[in-house]
Formats: structure tokens, sequence, C-alpha cells
């Protein structure tokens, strides 16, 4: 293998980095077209009001990094199930998913929950789990559901302000 | 090549197997422990919310794997799915020493008289195979205070008149009250009703040289960071490996137990944790698995007198497999209920396990261990919508504002739920898989309908602005309270072990988990398990010296 040159060594650090932001187009299991669709949709599930969002808060990130790992099963049934929704976005409204108003996405996604059964149910069910479980995973960034519920983000509650010898708080 | 004899394999390091260990080594018996699963620490998964015991979407830490454990679930509709452990339909138990008592909620209820006596109390419903217990509670009852003070509970049972007779107290005070027990009591008082604190194997106050319960929100389904949740992990298996006379082999996958000519066990053979297939010669075998996998090992366990599986001339192993119907009723409030003190569930009424006019059993209420977020996304009212702007705002509204009760229905058995061989699916190891199935018997529905009746009025004279219900339909029961496949009787053709849990046909093998039970109570189970173990041992090292 030729050794890289320091230039490529440099390109490839600074992608490096791209690819930690986390919205960047690239990711593990999904196309950057699928990506986005994706985004449009958890981005009804749960949509910004005072509080964050689903989207914004990385739900896709959550599900992208999620179909690389445990949800590796559930890869097929995104890809059919996402090409499905942009194939009714254009029939609908003529344009992909993620160039819709708001209200033609609401359209959209109240239109999937009636006719793609199986597919709405497991975005949405992945979508809570990014958006009200733990940052770890990918979403809920900076425990934005967290706060919006008014839970203690802290790890160990209870540790510091706990008496051990009197077996009660104190 | 064999490895050198022992007194006795027991099979399985959950809550029955770990009492059994200890007890043997401690009578003198050279014992190894097999157990498939590995040792966990609450600082594994720590703290994740999806990947835990009670919410184990992305993964089932506790074990086993999803890569090399499936198993086969049938729907009521006779549709087939191959399950992993990480799947609802999988009725997983945790596989890892200690297994279900690592990251369990540690309730310790002991069974009432009645639970024993349920066919000669109420009679069999149509269709059931509801039976007395070939034991009563007073059989049992030593064996209750045994496991309370050597594994420590905590709680006050006192105010609760129903319970059985007892002759010792619980050696724990309960912890400080929550806001939810502060609301509910009174509430449950004014209705005449007699309140009182949950029993729960967990430390208050230090004991057994460990600290008390840190009041932390992750408790049920996750191992404890402090140690203050009593699991055989750190009770009975450590004094029992401390006795030098228990060998413990982790990552031990048991593929059957051998039989010489006259149907007396002589080895267990198991995958050892290279995969290696390894016989392990022993006078005694102690199967405690857990009611799926425990009759899944006998099933394979074939041999030429018993060509069906070991203890199955009567094709009764795998049968009755049973769990607990648990109806929930979840009431909203004005004003802020949650206080984020763990671990959450703290009182308990049995006003309602027996005694329900014209109904079989009943069932324990008590609050719910807290609601993780991603846990009350489940709990929404049933006009509420699941998702968009409606859906957010009931959850910011409502988390903090919210109460569930809920309860285990005790089960009428079916003989038609159950886990047997399935012919084509086989594991890693290539040792066919369970195969879960048949349904639920509609009068547990009917008792778990009218049982939550009386949460939703405990919810409503509590101050609940408003309630709603969910109540589990026909569906095979199982999951962590799975219990019933091998039940215990006097009569060889309509049970597996004997009172003392001995299999009817093999003088050697004992089982000591819930697959012995008959009928599963109105409560959670873990306790009895390890009562019945204690006894189960006790009998086990009588018959030896004699």
């Amino acid at each position: 293998m030729r050794k890289p040159s320091r230039r490529s060594f440099l390109a490839g650090a600074v992608l490096g980095t791209a690819g930690c932001r986390q919205d960047a187009g690239a990711r593990l299991a999904l196309t950057g077209g699928e990506a986005r669709a994706l985004d449009a949709i958890c981005d009804q599930l749960i949509p910004a009001d005072q509080d964050p969002g689903a989207a914004a808060t990385g739900a896709v990130v959550f599900i992208d990094r999620q179909l690389a790992g445990p949800y590796a099963r559930y890869r097929r049934a995104y890809r059919e199930g996402l090409a499905q929704a942009g194939a009714l976005s254009r029939k609908m409204f003529g344009k992909p998913l993620d160039q819709l108003a708001g209200d033609q996405r609401l359209a959209l996604v109240t239109r999937l929950e009636k006719d793609a059964r199986p597919f709405f149910e497991m975005v949405l069910a992945h979508t809570m789990q990014g958006f009200y479980g733990s940052p770890r995973h990918g979403g809920n960034r900076d425990y934005a559901s967290w706060r919006m519920l008014r839970v203690s983000a802290s790890p160990v509650r209870g540790r510091i302000q706990y008496d051990l010898r009197q077996g009660k708080g104190t | 090549m064999a490895l050198s004899p022992v007194d006795a394999v027991v099979i399985g390091a959950g809550a029955g197997g770990g009492v059994i260990a200890k007890e043997l080594a401690c009578a003198g018996m050279r014992v190894v422990l097999l157990e498939r699963g590995r040792w966990v620490t609450a600082w594994d998964d720590r703290k994740d919310d999806l990947r835990n015991q009670r919410t184990s979407v992305l993964g089932a830490p506790f074990g086993p794997d999803d890569e090399r454990n499936p198993r086969v679930a049938v729907d009521r509709r006779g549709r087939e799915l191959v399950v992993l452990p990480s799947d609802g339909a999988y009725s997983n138990n945790a596989a890892c020493v200690g297994s279900g008592t690592v990251s369990y909620g540690a309730m310790a209820w002991r069974y009432m008289a009645q639970d024993f006596r349920m066919k000669s109390i109420y009679g069999c419903p149509p269709g059931s195979t509801l039976d007395d217990w070939p034991i009563t509670y007073d059989d049992l009852e030593p064996f209750y205070e045994k496991a309370e003070w050597e594994m420590g509970v905590s709680g006050d049972v006192a105010p609760d008149p129903f319970h059985a007779p007892r002759r010792r107290g619980l050696p724990m005070p309960p912890l400080p009250p929550n806001r939810e027990y502060e609301i509910l009591k009174p509430a449950a008082l004014r209705k005449g009703w007699h309140p009182f604190d949950i029993p729960m194997l967990r430390n208050s106050v230090p004991y057994n040289g460990r600290g008390p319960c840190m009041r932390c929100r992750w408790c049920v389904g996750f191992a404890c960071e402090v140690n203050a949740k009593n699991g055989t992990q750190n009770t009975v298996i450590p004094t029992a490996l401390a006795t030098g006379l228990c060998e413990l082999r982790t990552d031990a996958m048991a593929r059957e137990i051998v039989l010489d000519a006259r149907g007396h066990a002589t080895a267990v053979t198991y995958f050892d944790a290279d995969d290696r297939l390894q016989t392990q010669p022993a006078r005694l075998v102690v199967v405690s698995a857990g009611a799926i996998e425990t009759a899944r090992l006998l099933l394979n366990s074939k041999s030429r007198l018993h060509p069906n599986g070991l203890g199955n001339r009567y094709d009764w192993v795998g049968r009755n497999l049973q769990g607990h119907a648990y109806p929930r009723a979840v009431g909203l409030f004005d004003h802020d209920t949650y206080d984020d003190v763990g671990p959450g569930a703290s009182i308990a009424i049995c006003d309602f396990n027996h005694g329900n006019p014209g109904l079989r059993g009943g069932a324990m209420l008590a609050n719910e261990f807290i609601r993780l977020p991603i846990q009350f996304t489940g709990m929404t009212p049933p006009d509420t919508p699941r998702w968009g702007r409606a859906n957010k705002d009931y959850m910011r509204q409502f988390y903090r504002r919210s109460i569930a009760v809920m309860g285990p229905v005790q089960e009428m058995p079916l003989f038609e739920a159950r886990a047997e061989l399935d012919p084509r699916v086989k594991d890693f190891w290539g040792i066919p898989v369970a195969r879960l199935s048949g349904g639920r018997h509609p009068h547990s529905v009917e008792v778990a309908r009218a049982v939550v009746e009386k949460a939703v009025e405990w919810l409503e004279e509590a101050g609940a602005i408003r309630t709603w219900t969910s109540v589990p339909g026909l569906d095979l029961s199982g999951g962590q309270h799975q219990a019933g496949t091998c039940r215990m009787g006097n009569d060889p053709r309509s049970s597996v072990v004997d009172r003392n849990c001995r299999i009817h046909e093999a003088d050697n093998i004992y089982l000591a988990d819930a697959s012995v039970h008959v009928t599963n109570g109105g409560f959670n189970p873990a306790l009895t398990i390890l009562a019945n173990a204690y006894r189960v041992a006790a009998a086990i090292v009588k018959e030896r010296r004699a």
C-alpha cells in the first residue's frame, strides 16, 4: 500500500472532523436523501414548540446509529418505507419530503399513519426512543426532552445528599 | 474428557440455583454451579434507559445475547416468529449470575395461605388446570423467614391484616415515604383499605455489610450502583463460593442431563466458555434455569426411560406456562406527584388478592416504580394523540403529575400454554430452542378487569383529575414471572416433581425455580422461589444424611 502523502493525510483528517458533526450528510446506514426524508418525518412526530423537537435534537442520528448496530434488522424496512414516503410526497405535492412546507409534511405523515402503518409505527417508536432516551445514543441532544419534562439529568441523584449511615435523605 | 465428579451440579445461578448452591456447599457438599451468563455489574450498562432488563430495545445486557439465543414464539393466530432476547415475545428472564435478582425491583412477597389452595377454595374454571399445591403456606413459612433474614428484606407488613401468620417480622424498617406514598396512603385509609410498606429485598439500613438504598430513579431493570438490592449474586452465591466447596462456571450452556440405564442422573453435559462440550459427573442434579429453560433442558434430555424428555412421561413438562396478568390504572393530577425519590414503588394493599365476588383470586395492588421518560411515552390516555404537538404537550404537562397503580393478577393455568422444543430452530450450540405457544385463560382477564377498577377508585380518591386503564388480553403470559412448566404434585400423572421438587421417576434430579409453582400467587414470585429453594435444599441435605 502506498504511504499516504502529507496532503492526503490532512484531507482525511479534515473529513474526519466533518464526520464528527452530527448533522453532516454522511451517515452510517442511511443515504443523505434518506436521512433528510426521515428528518422531515421525525420533525412532525415530535415537533419543535417552546421546546426543541426530535429533528433538531438528533433523532436521525439516533436512528442511523442504531441501524448500523442493534437495529440492522430494520434497515430494509427503512429503505423501502422511506422510498414509499418519497414517492407519496411527489405524488401528493410534486416534490421530495424534505422540501415540503410544515402543513404539507403534517398531511403526508398523517397519510403515512393510515397507509403505511408498520413503517409509521416503527419510525414513531424509534423517534420516541431517540428523543426521550439517553443522549448517549445520539438523540435527545443536551438532554432537551428531560429538561422539558423537568427531570434532572444528573446521573448520581441522591449520592451527595444521602447519608449512608442513617439510611435516609438529609 | 470427563471432569472430576462432584456431589451436585446446579444449573442456573439465579434465585433458586444461588440458594441451592449455598445451602449444599454449607452442608459440606462439593457443588458445581453452571451459569450460561456472566457476572454483570451496575457499571457495564450504566443507566442505559434503552438497554436494560425492563426496556431492552437496544439489547438485553443481563443476557442472554441476541446473537446466540433465539426462540420461536407462536401467536394465538398460529403465526410463528423467531424472536430474540431483546424482543418482548421472547419472555426473557435474565441470564447472568443472580439472573433476575440483579435487576429486579426487589419486591419480596410471601404468597398468602389461600394461594396454595386455589382449587379447593375456588374450584377450577372450565378449560383450566387449576390445582392446589402439594404443600401449604405453613410448610414454606420457616423458609420465607430464612430468605428474609439471610438475604435481607425491608418493609412493614404489620398493617396488612390479610397476610398469613408469620413467626417473625422483617429484619429492616421500610424506606422513608416518597410523595406518591404520602398521596396514596390517606386515600386508601379513607376507602377503608389497609395500605402498608412494600416488603423489598432492599437494604433500607446497612445490612450484610452493604449500605442502604440511595433512592435513585434507576432501579427496576438496572443493577444497583451501591449494591443495596439483595439478589443471590451479592448474598448466597458469594457465601457458597467462600466455602471453597462451590465452583461457579460462567458462560456454561447446559445441553443435557445424562442418565444411566436405571434412570439415575450421572452427569450434565454443557458447552464451556470456549464452546467445548464438557461432561460434569455428579451424584445429584438440581435444575434452576427458569420456567422456560428448565422445561427446555428436560425436554432435551432424552433417554431410554425418558424418550419424550426427562420427567415427561405424561406430557406435563413445559405445560401451564404462566406469569401474571398485569392490569394498570394511571391517574393524572393537577399538582406534582413526582419527587425523583426512588425506587418509586412504596405502598401496597392486599385487600383484593382474594374474596372478590364471583372471581378466583386477584392481585396485590401497588404504585409503580419510577417511570423513566421513555417508559412514560407508553402511557398516554386513549384520547390523546400518540404523536405530534398534542402528544408532546401531554408529556410536558403530565410527566411529573401522574401515578400508576398496578397489580400482578394470579392466572388460571392452561395446559395449552406451553414451552416445547422447536422442531427446526437451534441455538448457536445446536441445541433445539424453546417454542412458546398458547394464551391466557379468559378468567384471568376477567379478574384483571375487576381488580383494576379498585386501582381506579384508589387514584380517584387520591385526587386524580382523570384516570384510564390498560388490561392485558388473551396473549401468552410469561416474562420474568414465568412459572408453572414443571408443576409440583403428589400424582405423577398430573405433575412433574413431587412435594420436595424431585422429578417423579428420577431419584436424584431436583428442580428449584418457579417452574414448580402450581399457581403463581397474586404477587411478584421472587421471595417464593428463594424460600422454596431453601426448602428443597433442606430436603436434599436431610436425605443425604439419612
